[in-house]
């Protein structure tokens, strides 16, 4: 099937099986290889990236289903985003062997944009706000990305300081 | 995954008119692509309905009308639920993940399949995937089965956090045939009991199509969802709670209590209701009423700590909501 993707600000054009995912779409077909392949299940978030301003799985995507989506990929981020993000990353230590930074990246690049909007979490007292970036908030809104070597900390530190930054 | 034609019509009328045997709808795939990977489910066609104007929440005769797609975040996030119905943006916020919440649709919650890990496991006998073939979870690992409504020839439970706070609500499906007819049942004759058939989930026929759900006006200010798991987030429930009470001069003078992770479907039990419906709250008689609910309950050694783990959060989600 021919589909066109907007890809960091690129149109990008296909010719695709229905079943490849977007996440293969983008590493071997697009050879956007910045987002990984943990888990492939939707359970580690390794494969997050940003379609239509909202993160979501790439794995339990199919590509067909994003014709015409604009798709931001950790590749396009610092570009977008200005590299805030990325820089409190290095700073706090949010990663040792780097397989999950990627989805990290574009999870909480989304997942500021979703509390700048008011969404409520898990852990909100008052599912009306105000939500503060607080240690348990940035936990709970990230959860859906798994790291394995456990850099928890530094991510959550990296992710308030970027939050507070902006 | 298995080959299959992908077509994405633009109206309702058309996506009804493509459906056929052998073929399944998509919206948001979360849980179909990953049944598709592992070829639990295996599609000769798949239509997508994500584009299709079903995203819409809407004033509906003082209550609200949930269009099939919209996503669990908007519906979650949605300043009418935020407000009208806590306990369903509660249990949406505590299912999943962010980047799955996006994703996932309203009409696909509801059809979400379960997780039973055989069910997933396609080396494994299940009558709910392959009828007739046997039940591995019987006498397996059991800690994440049901305890009411099973069967003998199945003890698999629904895992929505959504569903059971949209039971509490008295939620109504609303339903589009092929011939283009709409039809709507009540959320609890929605879902069937596994018996002897437990591939047979739902009262939707072949060629049917989830078009909304709608909710009443709420019928309680004092809404309560509480969910146990195994980690603090990101996991399926053990139990859960979703509670609309009303108090009227220190009674309860309405009582609609639903349950997550012990059912087969989303579970509610009217004499549970009953029982607490013009009473005065007490530690008895929440307790009275985790008895009620347990007396049909039929757990194995690997289930056995959901009745005192459900009948503890009940007095908890009692207590809060009545306080």
């Amino acid at each position: 099937m021919k589909i066109e993707l907007t890809v960091n600000g690129t149109a990008r054009a296909l010719d695709l099986d229905p079943r490849v995912t977007l996440l293969d779409a983008l590493r071997e077909h697009l050879k956007l290889t910045g987002s990984k392949k943990g888990c492939d299940h939707g359970q580690c978030g390794a494969c997050t990236v940003i379609a239509g301003g909202r993160r979501i799985n790439a794995c339990l995507s199919l590509a067909v289903m994003h014709d015409g989506d604009e798709i931001t990929t950790v590749e396009g981020l610092a570009e977008a985003t200005g590299g805030t993000l990325q820089q409190a990353f290095v700073r706090n230590d949010g990663m040792q062997c780097g397989y999950c930074t990627p989805g990290q990246l574009c999870s909480a690049t989304a997942m500021l944009d979703e509390l700048r909007e008011g969404w409520p979490s898990h852990v909100s007292d008052d599912l009306n706000g105000p939500y503060e970036l607080t240690h348990e908030e940035v936990s709970e809104r990230m959860s859906g990305n798994l790291c394995r070597c456990s850099c928890y900390p530094g991510i959550n530190a990296a992710i308030t300081e970027a939050g507070a930054a902006k | 995954m298995r080959p299959f034609e992908y077509q994405r019509p633009t109206t309702t009328d058309s996506a009804l008119a493509a459906i056929a045997p052998g073929a399944a709808f998509i919206a948001g795939g979360t849980n179909l692509i990953d049944l598709m990977k592992l070829e639990v489910m295996a599609p000769d066609t798949v239509i997508d309905i994500s584009r299709l104007g079903m995203d819409g929440i809407e004033e509906d005769d003082g209550g609200v009308r949930i269009g099939a797609t919209v996503t669990n975040s908007d519906l979650a996030a949605d300043r009418r639920v935020r407000r009208d119905y806590p306990v369903l943006s509660r249990a949406l916020l505590a299912g999943a993940s962010g980047q799955l919440r996006n994703k996932a649709t309203t009409g696909g919650n509801l059809l979400q399949k379960t997780r039973c890990p055989y069910f997933y496991d396609t080396d494994t006998p299940c009558n709910k995937r392959e009828p007739g073939t046997g039940c591995a979870a019987i006498g397996g690992e059991q800690r994440n089965h049901a305890i009411l409504g099973t069967s003998e020839h199945c003890v698999a439970l629904h895992p929505s956090d959504m569903a059971v706070a949209m039971r509490a609500l008295d939620a109504v499906v609303e339903i589009r045939g092929a011939g283009g007819e709409t039809r709507e049942i009540d959320l609890e004759k929605f879902y069937l009991l596994p018996e002897d058939r437990p591939q047979d989930e739902t009262v939707l026929e072949p060629g049917e199509l989830i078009a909304a759900a709608r909710l009443p006006a709420p019928k309680g200010t004092r809404q309560v969802y509480r969910k146990v798991r195994d980690r603090a987030s990101y996991a399926f429930a053990l139990v859960s709670i979703g509670a609309v009470l009303e108090m009227e001069a220190g009674r309860i003078s309405h009582a609609a209590v639903a349950f997550g992770g012990i059912g087969v479907k989303p579970w509610r039990d009217g004499a549970v209701d009953d029982l607490l419906t013009g009473e005065e709250p007490s530690e008895g008689l929440f307790e009275q009423a985790g008895e009620v609910l347990m007396r049909d309950a039929r757990p194995s050694d690997g289930t056995e700590f959901k009745v005192g783990l459900t009948q503890r959060l009940l007095k908890a989600v009692l207590t809060e909501a009545t306080q």
